[in-house]
C-alpha cells in the first residue's frame, strides 16, 4: 500500500475511533451531576478556543495575524447590533475579502 | 437564537448550516486541489473526505505529503489536530441514543461547526439539527473535494473570497448564544486563554483539546 492510502487508512480509522468515543462511553451511564456541569461547560470553553485558533492560527502552529481577524471584528460588530447568523458570517467574509482586495 | 420549546427537525439542521455549508464545499475544492498536487491522486482525497471528515487534518496530511514530511508526521499531525473530538465527542453524547453502533455511526457527523449549529439553551447538543447539519456539511465537503480533484483547474482561491474568515465568526456567533451565565463566561475565557498560551509552543490541535479542561469551573456548582 502506498504512503498515500496508508495515511487515509490510518487517519480514517483513529478519527472513526475518536469521534465515536464520547457517545460510547457515555452510553450506559449519567454522569454524576458535578460531572455533568462540567461537560455543559464544555462548549464555551471549545467554541472559545476555535473563535481564537481559527482568527489567529498559523499554518504550522504559532500565530497569523491577517485578514481573518478584520472580519471577525466585522461579525462581532454584527453580532452586537443583533443581526441574523447568516448576516454575521457574510460580513465576516465580505470584509476579510475586501481587506485582502486592497492590502 | 433558538425557542427553548420548539422541536427543531433534520431541515432545521440543513437551513441552519446553509452559510457555513458554502465555505465547506469552497474548503472542499482547494483540498481537492492540493491533495491532487501534492501526489495524492483523485481517488483518496475523495475516500478521505467521506471517512475523516475533518478539513484541518486532510490539510494536514496532504501538506505535509506533498512537502516530502513523511507519512508518520502526516498520521501524528492529523491525529492531534482530530484529538479535540474526544472532548467534542464527550459533549455531544447526550444527543445520541440507541445501540453501540447507532451511536458510533451518527458519532461520525460530528464536525466543529455541526456540534457547533446543533447547541440548545440548556446545554445541551440536539440530534436533529446535529445530523441535518452534519450530513449537509459532509455532501459539501465530499462533492468539493471530488470536484477540486477532478477538475481543479477552474477553483477560485477560498481566501481571496475571506471564507477563511467565515468559521471563525461562525464558531463567535454561536459561543455568544452560549455564554449567558458566570461560570460559562469564565469557562469560555478559561478556554480562550488556555488556547492563546498554547498555540506558540504547540503544534496546531493541542490548544483546543487543553482548552477543554476550562470546563471544570462548570463542576464547583452543580446546576
Amino acid at each position: 500500500m502506498s504512503a498515500v492510502w496508508i495515511s487515509v487508512v490510518v487517519v480514517g480509522l483513529a478519527t472513526v475511533a475518536i469521534k465515536a468515543a464520547g457517545p460510547l462511553l457515555l452510553a450506559r451511564h449519567t454522569p454524576p451531576p458535578r460531572a455533568q456541569a462540567a461537560l455543559e461547560h464544555l462548549a464555551p470553553a471549545l467554541l472559545a478556543a476555535l473563535v481564537v485558533t481559527q482568527a489567529l492560527g498559523g499554518d504550522n502552529g504559532g500565530f497569523t495575524i491577517d485578514a481573518r481577524l478584520a472580519g471577525l471584528a466585522a461579525g462581532a460588530i454584527a453580532l452586537l447590533l443583533r443581526a441574523p447568523l447568516l448576516v454575521v458570517i457574510t460580513a465576516a467574509a465580505v470584509t476579510a475579502a475586501l481587506v485582502r482586495l486592497v492590502a | 437564537m433558538q425557542h427553548p420549546l420548539s422541536r427543531r427537525t433534520y431541515l432545521d439542521g440543513v437551513r441552519a448550516a446553509a452559510p457555513i455549508g458554502v465555505a465547506a464545499f469552497a474548503f472542499g475544492l482547494s483540498f481537492g486541489v492540493l491533495a491532487r498536487s501534492a501526489g495524492m491522486g483523485r481517488i483518496a482525497p475523495v475516500v478521505m473526505s467521506v471517512t475523516t471528515f475533518a478539513g484541518s487534518a486532510q490539510f494536514a496530511v496532504a501538506s505535509i505529503l506533498g512537502a516530502g514530511g513523511g507519512l508518520v508526521t502526516a498520521i501524528v499531525a492529523a491525529v492531534l489536530l482530530n484529538l479535540r473530538y474526544g472532548p467534542i465527542g464527550l459533549s455531544a453524547a447526550s444527543a445520541f441514543a440507541g445501540p453501540w453502533w447507532k451511536r458510533a455511526v451518527g458519532a461520525q457527523l460530528v464536525v466543529d461547526e455541526s456540534w457547533a449549529i446543533a447547541q440548545r439553551d440548556d446545554g445541551r447538543i440536539d440530534r436533529h439539527l446535529l445530523v441535518g447539519a452534519g450530513l449537509l456539511l459532509l455532501v459539501c465537503w465530499t462533492t468539493g473535494t471530488a470536484i477540486g480533484a477532478f477538475a481543479g483547474d477552474l477553483v477560485a482561491d477560498p481566501e481571496s473570497l475571506g471564507l477563511d474568515a467565515a468559521f471563525p465568526a461562525l464558531f463567535l456567533a454561536l459561543l455568544w448564544s452560549q455564554v449567558r451565565d458566570r461560570s460559562r463566561l469564565l469557562a469560555a475565557l478559561g478556554g480562550a486563554a488556555i488556547a492563546l498560551a498554547l498555540m506558540p509552543f504547540t503544534g496546531p490541535g493541542v490548544p483546543i483539546v487543553a482548552a477543554s479542561l476550562a470546563c471544570l469551573i462548570g463542576a464547583r456548582k452543580p446546576s
